[in-house]
């Protein structure tokens, strides 16, 4: 076991994936020699060279779509897209190639990839370093969509989504890369080194694609987040001392409908957080699934918390942000008789 | 804004919207078209630098002469056997097209898409290469297909999306793959392919193998963000890829001007990249031969990439849902200068004594009776319109490599419409 932030641990699992398997390639904006400007695959270039580890033209377009090749060829492209919000340029490669490639061709040609990317906003970023477009990847049939919440389930997660057969999205919470986040933006950062999901595993070893993780068992509620949010949401029950039990997705699509559905009948009450934008946001996804399949265990209509249908603003951050005092709002109305 | 409230006092801006030189109802005449001789371009050392090649941008590489002689430093000088060969090769494609776009007259499939008066250039670059190089065709390269033996039954298994097609009728018609023979799955967003073939050249090289890539696009696509991609990293990397634009200066209904022709040729975009350029006369077999020959050599001497403009002209609609007499006149094909591959080819070999008329009979005949025999074992086992559905549970698979509970769920609901 080590203690690792985030972003080490996600560091780790490129080694320990490369280590054991020479098709894996590495390439991205500054994520060669540098080691990327969040520093994830820092020392990568050094100990793989710079075949297997490269810096791009800035060209998200062109990033994709040579991984495309790659993957074609045999090889196992590892791409970082720097900021979420950059994706963009590489979104008709993703939609149209990547995540269709396996169905068209009945399996002739399959694309396993990671499009790994930062994600989330709380870092002041404004519009262009903050966003959460996780919805315009599960809407895609043939993507996978991956969002770690701590560094022991970011390295175990990113070598599960490096061994899938199938093209994974993994968005990264920037936000909780050095440590969790409470919401409350005046608090000092508490690194991941104080908390128990900073224990580590050295070497391999995978979280599955696919499975939820409770990450507190409670019988008034069920609180579904991602992320970032897992942290917020989590903080604000504490401080509303409520017996929620909170549910890490940790896998967007295939989403652990399961644990959901048992949770909700349990519980009866459910409260989606995210921080993305709301209108056709993923939470749309989950309060249609709960109200369909959990309808007559429902005490309460579900109550979704998310950002605002604004593009990110610099200056309002926190307005935007989905923090504590909107999560508590929803909190009553989710609680009342 | 009226233009009085503009600044008077400065000429009013204008925009240009390209407009092709005829349209339905005149008379094209193209004797004005500056057509290089053939045999006058030069031939660089396949490891030259880059710079050496940028003249040939604005000239063509053409080898047959108007006497059908092949002449100048670009004649490939290709055994008789291998011109016999690609001739074959562009008299099935001819044929096989004919066929299916009457298929899909009478309703056999949905659609379909003809090569006619572009058959040299697929067919000769399939020569040119090697069995392991791949392509990453666009949807007009059905010629590297039948050059590689690919057999004419299973494309047309996939035009009618019938049982024996390996994708299970996924794709519309046309939209072929097929790993083995090194043709990659073709894709309808269109251009979405050329950097996919520098990802695949980056890879190979990666890998120290020997193997190369060909790119394709048309001249409409150029214009897409995957063209400039696609250059780029080719470029950066030195990736041993040919990236070759086919301008056949018809976007379905957009000449190539709407692509930028009017201003500089596709050929002349590689000079900024820094990556070799030609221009060839792509109804010339043996042009386009020796121009991808050379362009593979280069390649697979780590001397880099080269880009390649087939100069040609899309002789017939651009699918069987178009209709050109829309947009152009009705006689511009016939009076397109650089004249048919097919008959150009046929002249050369029968001038060389290689070919005469009696064997050209023989050998339509017998490629008419292939492709009927084809197309009656591939009606078999059926044809796009008598489709039933009893195994329409298979539409959802392969989405993943492992079927998802939520598209489970939704198949067996599938299953149970209607009941």
């Amino acid at each position: 076991m080590a203690v690792m932030n985030m972003i080490q641990a996600l560091n780790d699992a490129h080694k320990v994936a490369m280590r054991a398997d020479e098709d894996i390639v590495v390439f991205g904006e500054d994520a060669g020699y540098f080691g990327g400007v969040f520093r994830v695959t820092e020392g990568l270039q050094k100990e793989f060279g710079k075949e297997r580890a490269f810096d791009t033209p800035i060209s998200e377009n062109g990033i994709v779509a040579t991984a495309v090749g790659m993957a074609a060829y045999g090889l196992k492209p590892v791409i970082e897209i720097q900021f979420a919000d950059y994706i963009y340029p590489g979104y008709d490669q993703i939609v149209s190639e990547v995540a269709k490639m396996r169905y068209r061709t009945a399996g002739e040609w399959t694309m396993p990839m990671v499009i790994r990317s930062p994600y989330g906003g709380g870092i002041y970023g404004g519009q262009t370093h903050s966003q959460s477009p996780e919805s315009l990847f599960t809407h895609i049939a043939g993507l996978k969509t991956v969002i770690p919440s701590t560094p022991y389930d970011a390295k175990g997660l990113l070598l599960a989504a490096i061994e899938d057969p199938d093209p994974v999205l993994f968005f990264e919470p920037k936000r909780i890369y050095n440590g969790p986040f409470s919401g409350h933006h005046d608090q000092p950062v508490v690194p991941w080194s104080k908390r128990a999901e900073a224990e580590v595993p050295e070497g391999h070893y995978t979280v599955p694609i696919g499975k939820a993780n409770v990450v507190r068992e409670g019988e008034a509620l069920t609180v579904l987040a991602y992320g970032t949010m897992v942290h917020v949401a989590r903080a604000a029950m504490e401080e509303a001392d409520v017996d929620a039990e909170i549910i890490d997705l940790r896998t967007l699509v295939p989403l652990d409908i399961e644990t959901i559905e048992k949770s909700v009948r349990k519980t009866g009450r459910c409260l989606i957080v995210h921080e993305a934008p709301r209108t056709s946001g993923f939470g749309a996804e989950l309060s249609a699934l709960v109200t369909e399949r959990c309808f007559y265990h429902l005490e309460a209509p579900v109550e979704r918390v998310t950002g605002w249908d604004t593009p990110y603003p610099h200056s309002y951050e926190w307005t935007y942000f989905p923090g504590p005092a909107r999560i508590k709002t929803a909190l009553k109305k989710v609680m009342a008789d | 804004m009226a233009r009085s409230e503009r600044r008077p006092n400065r000429p009013a801006l204008a925009l240009h919207v390209p407009e092709p030189p005829y349209r339905p109802g005149d008379t094209p005449d193209y004797s004005n078209l500056e057509i290089p001789e053939a045999g006058s371009a030069p031939r660089p050392d396949v490891a030259c630098d880059d710079s050496e090649t940028h003249p040939l941008v604005n000239h063509l590489v053409r080898v047959l002469d108007d006497d059908h002689k092949a002449v100048g430093p670009w004649d490939p000088k290709l055994d008789p056997e291998v011109l016999r060969k690609i001739y074959r090769d562009m008299v099935t494609v001819r044929i096989f097209d004919d066929r299916m776009y009457r298929a899909q007259r009478q309703g056999k499939t949905s659609f379909y898409m003809k090569c006619t008066g572009e058959e040299a250039i697929a067919t000769a670059a399939a020569a040119a290469m090697d069995a392991e190089d791949i392509h990453f065709p666009t949807y007009r390269q059905q010629g590297l297909l039948v050059a590689r033996g690919y057999p004419l039954v299973k494309m047309m298994c996939q035009i009618y999306s019938n049982s024996g097609d390996h994708m299970k009728g996924r794709q519309l018609p046309i939209m072929y793959s097929d790993k083995e023979k090194g043709f990659f799955s073709i894709s309808g967003n269109l251009g979405t392919q050329f950097p996919q073939a520098v990802g695949w050249a980056m890879a190979s090289a990666i890998k120290g193998d020997s193997r190369i890539a060909m790119g394709w696009i048309g001249d409409g696509a150029t214009a897409e963000g995957d063209f400039h991609a696609a250059m780029t990293f080719a470029s950066v990397y030195q990736a041993p890829v040919i990236l070759a634009t086919v301008n056949n200066q018809w976007a379905i209904s957009s000449f190539s001007g709407i692509a930028g022709a009017e201003q500089a040729t596709f050929a002349s975009r590689a000079i900024g990249y820094g990556m070799a350029g030609l221009r060839v006369d792509g109804n010339d077999a043996l042009a386009v031969y020796a121009a991808v020959r050379w362009a593979s050599e280069r390649a697979r001497s780590n001397n880099g990439p080269t880009m390649i403009e087939f100069f040609t002209y899309r002789a017939e609609g651009h699918s069987t849902s178009d209709d050109p007499t829309g947009y152009r006149p009705k006689e511009e094909s016939e009076a397109w200068p650089l004249g048919d591959p097919i008959e150009r080819l046929k002249a050369h070999m029968i001038g060389l004594g290689e070919w005469d008329e009696e064997r050209d009979s023989a050998l339509h005949e017998e490629l008419s009776a292939e492709v009927r025999k084809s197309q009656k074992e591939a009606e078999k086992l059926g044809v796009l319109s008598d489709q039933g559905d009893e195994n329409k549970e298979s539409m959802f698979e392969d989405v993943y490599a492992e079927m998802p509970w939520h598209i489970a769920e939704q198949r067996d609901a599938a299953l149970k419409e209607g009941e």
